[in-house]
């Protein structure tokens, strides 16, 4: 044994050493010197991103207090479903009494509830639920089709780079997030009308088929696409199997 | 054994005492370590995960069907020509399930749907890993005997880049990545080999230096190279970080080493101060905004970027020099992307009073300079190498380098032993490139590497791309690769070629394959349309599609131009596919029209999307068709009609599968619609 105990304590002092280099977390760090009543969104909820992907806009949250006003020095810490990175996933308010964080969605297509969180002087938590969505490949797929052929009528916002024919329609078409009329059609319907036009459904000819441009499975992806984004959320009618 | 003393036991005795009882402890340890083996199979991972699988399927309503599709032990998927052997879907059971979409625990959930399945190219094409395994730990980690972890979900896409050179629309982060890789000037120091044995090439066209000094001050290439997104935004010049003097000494050098070519500058006529707001409407009408962005008060960027933001061009440029580059910019630059306008002395004078005034007070404020000592102009040529300045730039003098830096063929399969990563960072090889990108002097103050301002999503774009470029990418049997399409040099010959190079079409209209995007391609621009139309609308281009901002510039043309390319465009942009006159413009019979018109409003609805009676119609996604029977050709009508995408490939028009009769029917209809004015008076 006697001969072991130089070797030992070899190993014994490198592993301390590599316990002390371990600098200490980040969260540990933030000190709040202000604490607020109330979250809300300034910006960054409801985007449309991609699997695994950095969401193009950073979501912003801002701490308020009992009035109204924005606190600095707040401590702001975000929070979400498995595979969501948030980048910094913690820290404090700046003057204007803002957050700012950049996140990546996790590598499954759907919808994700961020979890944002302060606490009052009282250390009561403080939450605010924001949604983001990820899109898949075939969902990725859907978009790109949406933005080509469906949107300049379908999406009702204008801007001046690209102006939206939808308040020139005599019929107007429903736009792809009204989740209250597309969630009561099924695949099979919204098949036929993007693939045969309004008129297989009795509807306006005003939406011509698309049947003999689109492949598909290229209206699959429009499909998929569509079936994300509603609002409410879809969910598949038919056999239920989950049992939980 | 013989130096031991026969009353003391042997140490074979001492261990095992009686033979016997030694024979006995022998076999049972016998027995025991062949059990180990077998325990080690019954209790291993995979055991686990496929009865948990079964438990989980059992609940289900198709759980008949998904057992049947279940096979117990270990699932192989072997493809020796692509090198895979895969044991993933000994765990990940549930891949090819449908039904379980709604499952979200791992390893049971399905596959997302994508266009390959993994009995084509196994898992770690896309994901890596080591696909051998059969250990969670060993399959997805880096180990001692494997390097490369799986990858992350974020830059699966570069697994796509492997084979697919081309951009695919299911891969917006791969194409945006290439695009930058481009368009950023990293390929003007790497380089980056294809499994085809090209080198991917730079698609942005840094400025010559060659003649700086008669465009710009010693003060603004001071400003720039400090930083060069404090002048424009969206400049793509990085931030090479320097000191002053160092900035100092590479500004007097850029200037001595300027050298003038004639007609590059041109003094200002008169001393009459020129209407802004008369510089400004002039600046819209000519749709320079097609091209430029200025950034607004807001401090949004508004306006193409096919060339340089002009929000503080007033800094830059002495207005010498731009009002000869307004006069013709091929006399500084024959290769630039600007068109040569023929504008008028005044229409100049009105540009480069309104452009000049596009200043910014603060930016050289805090700029002064003594004159260049012969030191500092020396020094300055040496840091001009030592950067590589020359690699992007023209300069008198410097030869471009080769292989000024590290050479990035197969950047997404660099071994981890080859890398040196700074304290704290998980060594894998999509971290390394991330961090490099986002700060490459991070890895040591001494790097030459400039500091890029990218966004985060844009670091992960770059970093997606250059993780294609693996080695499996190079060793890939040929059949599999899909090659990019051939970059095409397309030339027009003649007087009218050297017009339409003196217009700079190909910054907007492609032909033959070569141009950009902006606006339609006219590769059988000659079929399509009228002559006279031709003719008319290149004197004036009038609006036909009212939604679009970005529009066909007024080039002032003289009338033997004109004639000289509408000649051209109408002999040489043919399509074969039929004969252009074969369908007379007019005198269809009356009942056909108005059949055709019946088919435009009712059964095909045309006008959700055209107009052709601008106080009925609204739809403005397509062209206005109020004067089309004087604008296209009827045979190019009836073609297009009956399939839009064979005549023009990616169209929005969708196909209608229509009849002969219908399109023969609409044709005759849309002909008949002439317009009011008449073409030519219109001016």
């Amino acid at each position: 044994m006697r001969r072991y105990s130089p070797a030992l304590f070899v190993v014994f002092f490198i592993l301390v050493s590599a316990g002390c280099t371990r600098k200490p977390g980040a969260a540990s760090a933030l000190k709040p010197t202000g604490f607020g009543a109330a979250l809300v969104e300034s910006s960054g909820g409801k985007q449309i991103g991609a699997t695994g992907m950095v969401l193009a806009q950073p979501v912003v949250v801002q701490v308020n207090d009992e009035q109204g006003t924005a606190v600095t020095g707040a401590l702001v810490e975000f929070s979400g479903p498995v595979g969501v990175n948030f980048d910094p996933p913690s820290g404090v308010t700046d003057s204007s009494g803002q957050f700012s964080t950049s996140v990546a969605l996790g590598g499954m297509a759907g919808r994700y509830q961020l979890t944002a969180r302060t606490f009052t002087k009282a250390q009561k938590p403080v939450e605010l639920k924001i949604d983001e969505i990820a899109l898949g490949y075939q969902q990725q797929v859907g978009f790109q089709l949406d933005d080509k052929y469906c949107a300049r009528c379908h999406n009702p916002e204008s801007s001046a780079e690209r102006v939206s024919n939808f308040d020139n329609l005599a019929v107007k078409p429903h736009p792809f997030t009204e989740g209250d009329t597309l969630n009561k059609m099924s695949d099979a319907d919204l098949t036929a009308i993007i693939g045969h036009g309004g008129p297989a459904l009795n509807k306006s000819a005003l939406m011509p088929p698309y049947g003999y441009t689109l492949s598909k499975t290229e209206i699959e992806a429009l499909i998929a696409y569509i079936r994300l984004i509603s609002d409410p959320p879809y969910h598949a009618s038919g056999m239920v199997y989950a049992q939980k | 054994m013989q130096s031991s003393s026969p009353n003391t036991p042997s140490i074979w005795q001492t261990l095992f005492g009686h033979p016997v009882r030694a024979f006995g402890v022998v076999s049972l340890l016998l027995l025991i370590s062949l059990a180990i083996a077998p325990a080690k199979n019954h209790f291993s991972e995979w055991r686990h995960y496929q009865k948990q699988y079964l438990a989980l399927v059992r609940t289900r309503g198709d759980a008949v069907t998904l057992r049947r599709h279940f096979h117990d032990g270990i699932q192989q998927i072997w493809l020796p020509q692509i090198g895979v052997v895969d044991r993933c879907t000994t765990c990940h059971v549930g891949l090819k399930e449908a039904s379980l979409a709604d499952v979200s625990t791992q390893p049971f959930r399905r596959h997302p749907v994508i266009p390959h399945t993994s009995d084509q190219f196994g898992c770690v094409m896309c994901h890596r890993g080591q696909g051998a395994a059969t250990t969670v730990e060993e399959a997805h980690s880096s180990t001692l005997a494997w390097e490369q972890p799986t990858l992350p979900a974020r830059f699966v896409q570069s697994s796509c880049g492997q084979c697919h050179r081309a951009a695919l629309s299911g891969t917006p982060q791969l194409n945006a990545g290439r695009n930058l890789l481009t368009k950023c000037g990293c390929v003007h120091c790497h380089t980056i080999k294809l499994a085809d044995g090209s080198a991917i090439k730079p698609t942005d066209d840094p400025p010559s230096l060659e003649h700086v000094a008669d465009k710009t001050t010693r003060e603004w290439i001071y400003a720039w190279l400090k930083d060069p997104q404090a002048y424009a935004v969206t400049s793509t010049m990085p931030n090479f970080k320097l000191s002053d003097p160092d900035a100092r000494d590479i500004s007097a050098f850029l200037i001595s080493n300027s050298t003038s070519i004639p007609g590059d500058t041109e003094p200002a006529k008169d001393s009459k101060a020129p209407d802004p707001t008369a510089g400004a409407s002039l600046y819209g009408e000519s749709f320079c905004a097609s091209c430029h962005a200025v950034q607004n008060a807001a401090g949004n960027v508004v306006g193409g970027d096919v060339g340089p933001e002009l929000t503080r061009i007033g800094n830059k440029t002495k207005p010498e020099w731009l009002r000869a580059w307004l006069r013709n910019p091929r006399v500084y630059d024959a290769e630039t992307a600007m068109p040569h306008y023929r504008f008028t002395d005044q229409q100049v004078s009105l540009l480069v009073g309104f452009l000049g005034n596009k200043t910014d007070a603060d930016l050289l404020a805090n700029v002064h300079l003594d004159a260049a000592t012969p030191e500092q102009i020396a020094h300055g040529k040496l840091l001009v190498t030592e950067y590589g300045c020359a690699s992007c730039h023209k300069i008198s003098g410097i030869k471009k380098p080769e292989n000024f830096a590290p050479d990035l063929t197969r950047i997404g399969s660099k071994p981890l032993t080859q890398i040196i990563f700074l304290p704290g960072m998980a060594h894998t090889v999509p971290n390394y490139i991330s961090a490099k990108i986002r700060q490459p002097r991070s890895f040591g103050a001494a790097l030459k590497m400039p500091q890029y301002s990218f966004a985060p999503a844009q670091v992960d774009a770059l970093t997606t791309a250059l993780l294609a470029l693996t080695d499996r990418a190079h060793d890939l049997p040929r059949a599999l690769t899909l090659p990019t399409e051939a970059a095409s040099n397309y030339q027009p010959a003649g007087k009218a070629g050297q017009l339409i190079a003196d217009l700079a079409c190909f910054s907007c209209h492609a032909i033959n394959g070569r141009g950009g995007d902006m606006a339609p391609d006219l590769t059988w621009e000659g079929t399509s349309v009228q002559r006279v139309w031709l003719q008319a609308f290149l004197k004036n281009p009038g609006t036909l599609r009212p939604a679009l901002i970005r529009r066909m510039p007024r080039f002032n043309l003289s009338d033997s131009e004109v004639t000289e390319l509408t000649d051209y465009i109408m002999t040489v942009y043919q399509t074969p596919a039929f004969e252009r006159d074969s369908m007379p413009s007019s005198g269809y019979p009356p009942a056909q029209v108005e059949q055709g018109k019946q088919l435009f409003y009712s059964k095909y609805s045309c006008q959700s999307c055209h107009i052709i009676d601008t106080k009925v119609d609204k739809g403005y996604i397509g062209p206005t068709l109020t004067q089309v029977g004087s604008r296209l050709n009827a045979a190019w009508i009836y073609h297009w009609l009956k399939d839009p995408q064979a005549m023009r490939p990616g169209t929005t028009e969708p196909n209608r599968n229509m009849s002969d009769e219908d399109s023969r029917a609409l044709t005759a209809f849309l002909m008949t619609l002439k317009g009011s004015g008449k073409l030519e008076a219109k001016k």
